[in-house]
């Protein structure tokens, strides 16, 4: 079968051939996009944080009546009852293991430094994550350790709030470690953090942890977390805890009830929105709420949209068969079977949808650019834009094979009437 | 006429109930995903102070140097030093310094358990600069700022949970373990975004709980509940001298200029004030200011949820596409009646007649997508809670004007994609249709 034919006919039918180009080209474009940005979140969503997430819940609350000052007295006082909270809640039957914590990777709360080789280097070699804990923190997390030891209680000093005293030794994560030292021998190496002038010795190595923040300023130190071995206290506190298997539930009910019978001047916060006792499935889902609820409305955006582009199809061309109805029945008349009259409207919506998607490309990618520069967006992988064309070419032809198979069934003998 | 060409409409597109539900729903969801993204974006995008956003001034001093400041853009808010330096200057109409507080606090001794309660360390200004309305009482005066005085104004939401909606102006409360006499009990008030407190707020937040000043917070040694950034030549920060005194910064500062005049002016004073400290070589750096309106502070502090804008964004090339869709819908609908149209031009009707007898039938269509997308943004807006975090969800909500908005996107939108296939049948040659017929 030649082209010309279907050719000369699409002449005479410019405004709806470009109506469906169209259509195609802008549905590629938003569809590209908006899978990319689909699968962007998706990936986000589903990147583990290094702990182990099972069975862990977080405590946050919140002194009453508790000294505020900087002095020894008032900050020994606060460790006092810090203690007490955390021995409390090791006590419990539901509960494995409990440490202190100043905060957790998706709850965007961060103390962030700069780590350097260097005492007071101008410009410190990476960003970092502070996270300050006792030495059941790595336990309570589920860390996995590749180098180096854990921190042991002797190790554990605690410190206000506001004080800047480093401890000597401090864990890294493996992303961290290999950026300072790229031979991969960083434990037992000495960093300074902040503007230290004494040195902190690298102890451990774990493999992975997230950094609090899930935001964009930190995207460029998601995996470079520092762990100190040191309990903060100041007149809030939070505390880490991990359930015994499947006994999540009750540890979070007892360890509400224990903490007020062992000191009731405080605030655990019990509303549903800011709840002080959360899990931390709980707080990953919060995290990346945003991030779910824009893959969901592009996934339903895109949906709709391949839907309403195949009915604009099936639309048009059933409109074009009920115009061509006498000249099909010519062709069969003249010899031309069912299968020439199929082929001849699937080619013809071939040859629009490609005009279409050729169009479609360069406008997925010009939005891709666009987003690139207004909301710091990634660059799309051709192989994005590749499938998107797969993808309207073949709704393409599915949509226009009803109209199309209706075509091919006027039967020749429509040729002999007069309309 | 109307009615005649309304009853046409409807009777040509009961002929083809298919094609008809089709640009219905076309028009239906693309109308619909709009205004339900439109909603959110109104939300989060309205300005908080309309009246006196290009009246209100956040000043910004350069203290942590070309170094270490955001690629050229002073810190976002000031540190303890420059921000008294600013207040004791005084060289605008009203100023004020703040910060958030988180505190438990306790109504009069009732043997009740403490709850958190969040608030604002402010100076007096702060309610007449903002136009906090009262439901009982005042703000303070600069006399009790500088008494460094013992005084709190609730919010109207606190002042019922504490107190039953009483009016509590004279009595007590204890918050952060010291007593307050309550001057003041605001109306609800809750400007969104919160434009006078994003260093470490999301700006969408139920409205404070408490204002107690800024002096009296100082001295209690209460620190900020919102972010604290360190840069710089940090000092010793432990002891709140030490903090006070280091390049930490976590004071917003506002002031209140009436003119240009008052703007030129306060500029050239902070351009002064940091030339002075790069004299007396505090700042190693030239000059580095800002003084930003609540407009251009909300844009350049990116308040509106990137979410927002993309779905946005995505919703409109949406739209676009079911126009696109209807514009080839409603061609191949009317050139399909050519035949009647030749009939109609060559009985007399002019083109404008057709014109009018087409648009009609158009803005049948839009209309019925309208409605469609009345329901369907009425379901999407109760859930944007999915998409969004529920104190920005909570903003979004179904009133009169956006009922409006969808109708008229919907009809407006049809009808204008309607121009083309309606010129085009006005096109029809009645002759040509009436000899091969």
């Amino acid at each position: 079968m030649t082209l010309h034919p279907i050719l000369a006919a699409l002449r005479r039918h410019k405004a709806g051939v470009v109506l469906i180009a169209l259509q195609i080209a802008l549905t590629l474009a938003i569809v590209c996009n908006a899978i990319f940005i689909i699968g962007q979140r998706v990936q986000r969503i589903q990147r583990p944080t290094g702990m182990d997430e099972n069975n862990l819940f977080m405590v946050t609350q919140l002194w009453v009546g508790a000294p505020t000052g900087d002095d020894r007295a008032s900050i020994d006082k606060l460790d006092a009852m810090l203690r007490t909270d955390v021995a409390t809640l090791r006590n419990l039957p539901d509960v494995e293991s409990a440490s202190t914590v100043n905060s957790l990777p998706l709850i965007n709360s961060s103390w962030v430094n700069g780590v350097g080789l260097k005492p007071k280097q101008e410009h410190s070699t990476a960003s970092a994550a502070f996270y300050f804990g006792d030495e059941q923190m790595l336990h309570t997390m589920g860390l996995q350790l590749v180098a180096g030891r854990a921190f042991t209680s002797a190790d554990t000093q605690n410190r206000g709030f506001r004080d800047k005293d480093d401890p000597s030794i401090i864990i890294v994560t493996k992303a961290l470690a290999d950026k300072l030292f790229p031979k991969g021998d960083a434990v037992g190496k000495s960093v300074y953090l902040s503007d230290n002038t004494s040195p902190a010795t690298i102890v451990g190595v774990v493999a992975r942890l997230q950094v609090p923040s899930v935001q964009s300023w930190a995207k460029e130190f998601v995996w470079y977390s520092v762990l100190e071995p040191v309990r903060l206290d100041a007149t809030f506190s939070r505390y880490l805890v991990r359930a015994k298997p499947g006994r999540l539930d009750a540890a979070m009910k007892s360890a509400r009830a224990a903490l007020f019978a062992a000191n009731p001047m405080r605030v655990i916060d019990d509303s549903a929105e800011q709840n002080g006792i959360r899990t931390f499935a709980d707080l990953r889902a919060n995290a990346y709420k945003a991030d779910r609820g824009m893959a969901i409305l592009m996934s339903v955006i895109c949906v709709i949209l391949l839907a309403v582009t195949g009915a604009g199809i099936v639309g048009l061309t059933s409109f074009w068969v009920g115009q061509r109805h006498k000249q099909i029945g010519v062709r069969r008349a003249l010899g031309a079977r069912k299968i020439d009259i199929l082929r001849y409207f699937q080619t013809e919506n071939l040859l629009i949808a490609g005009g279409g998607a050729i169009g479609g490309i360069i406008l997925a990618v010009g939005l891709n650019l666009w987003l690139i520069q207004r909301y710091e967006m990634d660059r799309m992988p051709v192989l994005y834009v590749l499938a998107g064309v797969a993808v309207v070419l073949a709704l393409g032809q599915a949509a226009v094979f009803a109209p199309a198979r209706r075509a091919a069934n006027v039967p020749p003998v429509v040729a002999t009437r007069t309309v | 006429m109307f009615a005649y060409y309304f009853n046409l409409a409807l009777r040509s597109l009961g002929r083809n109930p298919a094609l008809t539900t089709l640009m219905v729903i076309a028009i239906g969801f693309g109308v619909a995903a709009s205004m339900i993204t439109y909603s959110v974006f109104r939300a989060v995008s309205g300005n908080p102070i309309p009246d006196k956003s290009s009246r209100l001034f956040t000043p910004q001093i350069d203290s942590w140097g070309p170094r270490q400041n955001l690629q050229g853009e002073p810190p976002e808010a000031l540190d303890y030093v420059d921000a008294m330096a600013l207040m004791r200057a005084h060289a605008a109409k009203r100023q004020t310094l703040l910060y958030p507080v988180s505190l438990p606090a306790l109504p009069d001794g009732n043997g009740s358990l403490p709850i958190r309660a969040t608030g604002y360390a402010v100076y007096g200004d702060f309610f007449p600069m903002f136009e906090v309305p009262f439901r009982y009482g005042n703000g303070w005066d600069a006399g009790q700022d500088n008494a460094r005085a013992e005084v709190v104004v609730l919010s109207e939401e606190f002042n019922r949970k504490q107190f039953g909606g009483a009016n509590s102006v004279g009595r007590e409360i204890e918050i952060g373990g010291h007593e307050y006499r309550i001057v003041g009990v605001a109306q609800h008030w809750n400007p969104l975004p919160r434009f006078f407190s994003l260093f470490g707020e999301s700006g969408f937040g139920e409205s404070a709980d408490f204002y107690i000043p800024f002096t009296r917070a100082l001295d209690l040694q209460v620190y900020t509940n919102g972010n604290n950034s360190c840069r710089g030549k940090v000092n010793d920060t432990s002891g709140w001298d030490n903090y006070l005194h280091s390049n930490c910064v976590w004071i917003n500062p506002w002031v209140e200029l009436d003119n240009a005049a008052d703007v030129a002016h306060y500029r050239s004073f902070l351009e002064g004030y940091a030339a002075d400290q790069q004299r007396s070589g505090r700042f190693a750096w030239a000059p580095n200011v800002r003084l930003r309106n609540v407009t251009q502070w909300l844009e350049y502090q990116k308040v509106v949820p990137p979410e927002s804008r993309i779905s946005l964004l995505v919703s409109m090339g949406f739209l676009a596409i079911c126009l696109v869709n209807t514009i080839g819908l409603l061609l191949a609908k009317f050139l399909r009646r050519a035949g009647e149209i030749g009939v109609r031009r060559a009985l007399g009707a002019s083109r404008r007649e057709i014109y009018m007898q087409f648009l009609m039938e158009a803005a049948v269509v839009g209309l019925a997508g309208g409605v469609l997308g009345l329901l369907l943004t009425a379901t999407g807006v109760s859930g944007v809670g999915l998409l969004f975090k529920p104190q920005i969800a909570r903003l979004a909500h179904v009133d009169f004007t956006l009922v409006a908005l969808t109708l008229a996107l919907a009809v407006l939108a049809t009808v204008l994609a309607a121009f083309y296939p309606t010129w085009r049948a006005a096109q029809v040659q009645p002759a040509w249709h009436l000899k091969t017929n």
